[in-house]
């Protein structure tokens, strides 16, 4: 019932028809639930017991739980005892943060961060990053816009820069047959690539294949890349993740600037810091000086005020006082070890498993493969029945994350793969 | 051999000009005048000229770090649920019809510059047929610097704005206004400021509330409340919220974005909420599935941290009186220095009339200063405030409001 103020026959007939027939969103269909948001919550309505959650890729220690680094505990202590005030941070996010958040892709030794030919922004983790790196792209790029990206690739990918107004394309990336690196096919595709396009590379721990380059490829992928003249966006969500060494996760971006790639970076803490809900991010473009640099900072931050006006600041606190605090950098680095130290031992434990279970498969791959995620090589109708018979949770494309696997549910998980492939 | 940088000039990035509020902070910040005022950015101030975690947020905030069961886990896309619930609560009031029949909902989104763009995103996409890029989107004159970006941003063409500030009178132009609903094209999208104008302090008064709605309804137009400053403005936050709640009993399906930046001094954790009134469960459910997309693709899932601080405060009875407390304490000095500075120009006969002062509400007074005089103010008198006329009545305290009265009353007198 709405109150109408009006004692007009006519008006009042024309406002009630108008409320029962119109709503400004009757046309607004139902959206697709995310698929891998929503494999989580299709997992929490589960009430199997032996339910696994191997679809989004957050860590979890070996009882399968949240882990809060130690480091972050300290720095947050340390934090609090500062009695900060709230005031706003700048447009582009906390100096401190995204110095070092810079440092620690680069290198501190860095040629570009000595020249200051670089500018490094405070974004909301990682899409927020890939999100303000599209909408510069967008507005400023003067090549096309079509934005290479890798077969498979991260799902949110897509939608991000086609929402900022670029052409999705892709090289080949993943060789199902051999669930490893399609090398000549990456190369013959990058080949062909329009001048001055985009290219997007994952730095390390490939999301969704967990299949990255080795040192030798990336060298020729660098290449046939400057031969191009492509722009190299790289996406590094999982800095120390991957190999467990900060400096060795971050030697393909390192390299590439060596070699004269002015590139534009996009990095996430959420996963090597285990700050995912505080939304700590940096977007960084290597200009040619100093002064192009000023330029371009001016622009980011046009590009930011209309989406959030600035970043938040406990996320990039707590990240800034582990960063630089020598003490708890120490401790971070070996909690970081740690994290990925337990993913590969899990991924030797699943293929040990299968083969107890007396799987004929080669699970080589398994072991290969760096990072959270895992391609297992498993087709939709495999994975559908280990959902469904087994309740592990994973996406369609056959991709488990690392992190849910602990050494008490490794052998459930091998019964489980193995009963499906088998 | 080295090779050279792959390219040279990729980009053609122009520098672009600084954002003027910010710039006017840091002039402020180079100035070495020993009585240098900052009447410029839109925050707090203690009467000591110094920002104010409140206390409610201190003690809440040693709550969560003592709180071994909380985590730094991701948030859902939409955001922290008892936060969303709390906050549009808040803005609707605890017995709001609507909520009870479960047609409310709400994005947590990055303060009320993010629940404006999340609002925005989704009416350009769904507002009236599935491509809203031509469909006007009103804002007031004048109005916070970053709402036509923020709708230009989104993907609307053609954003206007509608007449409210009467320079002459310093008042709120309501035949203007009313004659811009009357006139503008149908469908039209309105961004109507909740309470506490940004920048002039001029609220319409319940009557004229309602004239405004009445306009609206008939002619089919969009209402998108900008929520701010909920609390601050009269030290009531029912009071404040009067106008979002008559909208909503009218029957309106609408938009509130709401900001905790100022009401709980969270400014820097990015506290935002965009309150969704739909006609009926069903169009809220399909809503929220497509704000889920718009979220998903701009920063995923929303901050935890100042969420929870307003979540954990909100439901608990002794902390959201203590909250209700704090603001109060806020509003209260901005009333106290509203007064004293009207009292101070009236007792030295600074020409022309400040009841305007007092009248306006809110952190902003827009003192009527023309671009002249705030040149002078700033150049000559190290008082700074921006080139509107518009200044903080949080930057004001009992230490400087002489200052700040005299050099008011200089100003008027030398330069015209």
């Amino acid at each position: 019932a709405y109150i109408v103020k009006s004692t007009n026959k006519d008006e009042l007939i024309i406002h009630l028809i108008w409320c029962l027939y119109s709503s400004w969103w009757g046309g607004v269909q139902m959206g697709p639930p995310d698929p891998i948001l929503g494999v989580t919550e299709a997992f929490k309505r589960d009430t199997n017991p032996k339910k696994m959650n191997l679809g989004v890729g957050a860590y979890r220690d070996d009882q399968g739980k949240p882990f809060v680094l130690s480091c972050v505990r300290k720095a947050e202590a340390i934090i609090t005892s500062k009695q900060l005030d709230k005031e706003y941070l700048p447009i582009g996010g906390l100096g401190e943060f995204s110095k070092a958040c810079a440092e620690l892709a680069l290198g501190a030794d860095s040629e570009v961060l000595k020249s200051g030919r670089n500018i490094t922004v405070q974004t909301i983790s990682g899409t927020g990053s890939l999100r303000i790196g599209a909408n510069f792209l967008s507005r400023f790029h003067g090549g096309p816009l079509d934005v290479y990206l890798p077969k498979p690739s991260w799902g949110n990918h897509t939608p991000i820069f086609r929402d900022a107004g670029m052409q999705l394309k892709a090289y080949r990336y993943y060789d199902p047959s051999t669930c490893g690196f399609d090398f000549k096919g990456a190369l013959d595709d990058i080949s062909k690539i329009p001048e001055q396009s985009v290219i997007m590379l994952h730095a390390c721990a490939h999301n969704p294949t967990g299949v990255d380059p080795r040192p030798e490829q990336w060298k020729e992928i660098s290449d046939i890349v400057k031969k191009r003249n492509l722009l190299v966006f790289f996406d590094m969500a999982y800095q120390g993740f991957a190999s467990g060494d900060i400096d060795r996760d971050a030697w393909a971006v390192r390299y590439f600037i060596e070699q004269g790639h002015n590139i534009v970076l996009s990095q996430s803490f959420a996963k090597n810091m285990g700050l995912y809900g505080e939304r700590v991010g940096g977007f960084t473009v290597v200009c040619n000086d100093a002064e192009e640099a000023k330029r371009v900072e001016s622009q980011l931050k046009i590009l930011i005020r209309p989406i959030y006006s600035n970043p938040p600041m406990n996320g990039a606190r707590i990240a800034a006082t582990i960063l630089n605090t020598p003490d708890l950098r120490s401790i971070w680095l070996g909690e970081v070890h740690g994290m990925a130290n337990r993913i590969i031992k899990m991924r030797e434990q699943l293929v040990a498993g299968l083969k107890k279970e007396g799987s004929s498969h080669n699970w080589q791959h398994v072991i290969d493969q760096i990072g959270m995620f895992c391609f297992t090589g498993l087709k939709p109708e495999q994975v559908e029945r280990l959902t469904k018979e087994f309740s592990v949770y994973m996406t369609k494309d056959g991709r488990i994350s690392m992190a849910g696997v602990t050494s008490g549910n490794v052998g459930y998980l091998a019964q489980g793969i193995h009963a499906v492939t088998k | 051999i080295v090779p050279l940088a792959v390219s040279v000039n990729r980009f053609e990035v122009p520098q672009a000009a600084p954002v003027a509020v910010f710039k006017l902070s840091q002039d402020f910040s180079n100035d070495q005048f020993p009585q240098k005022v900052n009447l410029g950015v839109g925050a707090y101030r203690t009467d000591e000229g110094q920002p104010w975690v409140l206390p409610v947020v201190k003690k809440v905030e040693k709550i969560i770090v003592h709180d071994d069961r909380l985590n730094h886990e991701y948030l859902p896309i939409l955001g922290l649920p008892e936060f969303r619930s709390s906050a549009s609560k808040i803005a609707l009031g605890d017995d709001s019809p609507a909520i009870q029949e479960d047609r409310v909902g709400a994005v947590q989104c990055l303060g009320g510059t993010g629940a404006l763009k999340m609002g925005a995103e989704f009416l350009r996409r769904f507002y009236n047929g599935n491509n809203n890029t031509k469909t006007p989107v009103y804002v007031s004159a004048p109005t916070w610097e970053n709402h036509n970006a923020v709708f230009a941003n989104a993907g609307f063409d053609d954003v206007r704005p509608y007449k409210y500030w009467d320079a002459e009178n310093r008042g709120l132009d309501l035949a203007g206004f009313l004659g811009d609903l009357e006139s503008c094209p149908e469908h039209s999208i309105f961004v109507l400021h909740a309470c506490a104008h940004n920048p002039t302090g001029t609220d319409p008064t319940q009557e004229q509330w309602m004239q405004i709605a009445d306009i609206m309804m008939r002619r089919k137009l969009f209402v998108f409340f900008d929520s701010a400053y909920q609390g601050f403005a009269s030290g009531s936050l029912e009071k404040d919220a009067w106008a979002v709640r008559y909208f909503v009993s009218m029957g309106f399906e609408m938009f509130c974005a709401q900001s905790f930046s100022k009401n709980f001094g969270l400014y820097n954790e990015r506290v935002g909420n965009l309150t969704i009134v739909a006609q009926d469960a069903d169009n809220l459910k399909r809503i929220l599935s497509q704000m889920e997309k718009i979220v998903r693709t701009t920063w995923s899932n929303p901050p935890s941290q100042g969420a929870r601080i307003v979540a954990i405060t909100l439901n608990s009875p002794e902390l959201f009186s203590e909250w209700k407390d704090n603001v109060k304490t806020m509003a209260d000095r901005v009333l106290l220095m509203r007064a004293q500075l009207k009292a101070k120009l009236q007792a030295l006969g600074t020409p022309g009339t400040w009841d305007h002062i007092t009248e306006q509400i809110g952190m902003f007074s827009f003192t009527g200063l023309n671009s002249k005089q705030v040149e002078y103010m700033v150049k000559e008198k190290h008082i700074y405030l921006m080139a509107s006329g518009r200044i903080n009545m949080c930057g004001l305290t009992t230490k400087n409001i002489d200052y700040v009265a005299e050099s008011i009353h200089e100003t008027v007198t030398m330069v015209q």
